[in-house]
């Protein structure tokens, strides 16, 4: 098997997120050509320059970071469990951190506390299901699969209970939470500052993930240090989620998918698998949303809907493929 | 110079003891056989003495450094495991994985370069799969993946080699010349080697020093020729064995 250059794919995906966010920026209820959208940028008195610049640019750029954010993510959690049907949605990690930013938000929180609240219920949601399906000796992945997937379960119902006591003013609507919205989310500078963060931070540890995928004694005996590691990923996985959570509520399989394609091109070079999920996380999400906002027009779906729709059948063809080895 | 030194040792798994006060030292140039039946300990004995499974007593000093106390990295510059099983869960190439054996050589922020691809495909050849460098893991058979886990082993070059049941897997031309080659290893004077087997004859053959293990926890170290004798063995294996010559003057065990 021959693989494409590295070099040559980073370029097709940066050219795939510019396209991505140019088709983003000119479609939707209001179509716009590239001349008219070059002229209401520039042109600041317009009605197409406030949709452009109030509407389509934040929601994108909070769009790619999410994609971005979810897909590392979900390349990290597969390298921890050793599984490449690990996603922080399945594993309940987006659950967790939207229940406990839920909670904060019904305590009277706001800001910052929101972001930490979102970190603690992902690391705690982490910790739980690790423990749980640890607790009997080693990870199966249909063991962890099942624990991740009941965790989920009860988070979601916390969540309907949540909501359904809240006042209506907490709100920003049930299915942000559930499923994942990007038509209210207006940060998109810290999500973009997380992800670029911890991809410096996570790419000297590049060639130890690539160890750690291969199995802790492996890992152990060719001097990486297990542990430290192992709380490195818990912790970026859960930061990266609970980031991709307070933007864009619970959006799954983003994590699953991406890297799980671009292993097949790749292999499994952490030093480029993780650059390389980020942009093609963040292109595939910025052209998710745009169709779930171009779909049924003016009407605006949330795009948690559409990657659920498009992931779930993607997931399950893998593990029909997974159990035939 | 001693290259690993095991004094006092306690093993287990938990709460589970397995082995009590072991002591024996490996130098450069010695080749020892671990022996023992299954599951009396002889692969949490080798995580133990690789640093990757804390003992419950006693000490191990590695190059006359106490190991416990020297970083994983450098630990891994001296000394090197081949695990029993090595699985692959993710796609990669012969090549990618005989490659990580330069971890340990290589600095947080080096990538592999050309020195280090021509130190993997020299292990690979050395281990009859210089044709198989771009072919992916997954489609190798189960000896084959044997010998790239002893290619990447040789990649690493440690001093002191921990092979768990090396052996595996491998048709008889194969277990021939791997063990032919590690036995060059240990005479080369630069490298000892402790290896778990389960063929008495193949230790007998390429082992000099073997480490008992009897079930129970009782163990015997020292030289191969004095520790091979019918009651030893038979006692090892809860079943009779005996030695016998073959018509060409070769020593060989036979279980009765």
């Amino acid at each position: 098997m021959s693989r494409p250059s590295f070099y040559w794919l980073i370029i097709l995906l940066l050219l795939l997120t510019v396209a991505s966010f140019f088709i983003g920026l000119t479609t939707g209820s209001v179509s716009l050509s590239l001349g008219e959208t070059w002229n209401a940028l520039r042109d600041s008195s317009s009605t197409q320059h406030d949709i452009l610049m109030q509407l389509r640019l934040p929601r994108l750029l909070a769009a790619f970071a999410v994609g971005g954010l979810l897909a590392v993510a979900g390349a990290l959690l597969q390298v921890l469990l050793r599984n490449p049907l690990a996603d922080p949605y399945i594993l309940g990690v987006s659950g967790g951190a939207a229940v406990a930013t839920l909670l904060a938000m019904l305590a009277g929180m706001t800001g910052w506390w929101l972001n930490g609240s979102a970190l603690l219920g992902a690391l705690g949601s982490m910790l739980l299901v690790f423990g749980l399906a640890h607790s009997a000796g080693s990870w199966t992945p249909a063991r962890l699969l099942l624990t991740g997937v009941v965790v989920a379960a009860l988070w979601g119902a916390l969540i309907s209970f949540l909501l359904a006591i809240a006042a209506e003013h907490h709100l920003r609507g049930m299915l942000f939470w559930l499923m994942g919205d990007l038509s209210q989310s207006s940060a998109w500078d810290l999500p973009l500052v997380i992800l670029l963060l911890s991809l410096i931070l996570l790419l000297p540890f590049g060639r130890d993930l690539n160890l750690l995928a291969r199995g802790e004694i492996t890992a152990g005996s060719l001097g990486v240090q297990v542990h430290r590691l192992r709380l490195l990923i818990y912790f970026a996985a859960s930061l990266l989620t609970a980031t991709a959570v307070t933007t864009a509520g619970s959006v799954g399989f983003v994590g699953l998918i991406v890297p799980h394609m671009l292993r097949l091109v790749l292999g499994s070079d952490h030093r480029r698998l993780l650059p390389a999920s980020a942009l093609l996380g963040g292109s595939l999400l910025m052209l998710a949303d745009t169709l779930a906002r171009s779909l049924i027009a003016p009407q605006q779906l949330p795009v948690g809907v559409l990657t659920a729709l498009i992931g779930a059948p993607i997931f399950l063809y893998l593990l029909q493929r997974e159990s035939r080895h | 110079m001693e290259l690993l030194r095991v004094t006092e040792l306690d093993v287990g798994i938990g709460q589970r003891s397995l082995l009590h006060n072991l002591n024996f030292v490996i130098e450069p140039g010695q080749c020892w056989v671990l022996l023992g039946p299954n599951g009396v300990g002889k692969t949490t004995l080798l995580h133990t003495i690789a640093g990757l499974c804390p003992a419950q007593g006693g000490s191990l000093w590695l190059e006359g450094h106490a190991l416990a106390r020297m970083p994983r990295r450098v630990v891994a510059q001296r000394l090197g495991l081949l695990p029993q099983v090595s699985k692959d869960n993710f796609p990669s190439t012969v090549l990618e994985t005989a490659l990580t054996g330069r971890h340990p050589h290589l600095s947080r922020w080096q990538a592999e370069g050309p020195d280090d691809e021509q130190l993997a495909r020299s292990a690979l050849a050395q281990m009859d799969l210089q044709d198989y460098a771009d072919r992916l893991c997954q489609t190798l058979s189960g000896g084959e993946r044997r010998r790239l886990a002893l290619a990447t082993l040789l990649v690493q070059a440690p001093a002191l080699l921990l092979l768990d049941e090396p052996s595996n897997h491998l048709d008889l031309r194969h277990q021939i010349a791997v063990l032919q080659h590690l036995r060059g290893l240990a005479d080369s004077g630069k490298h000892g080697l402790l290896l778990s087997l389960h063929d008495i004859n193949l230790a007998a053959r390429y082992c000099d020093h073997a480490l008992l293990l009897f079930t129970g926890g009782n163990w015997l170290a020292g030289p191969a020729k004095e520790l091979f004798t019918n009651d030893n063995l038979s006692r090892l294996y809860g079943h009779p064995i005996t030695a016998t010559q073959t018509t060409t003057g070769q020593q060989v065990f036979m279980p009765l």
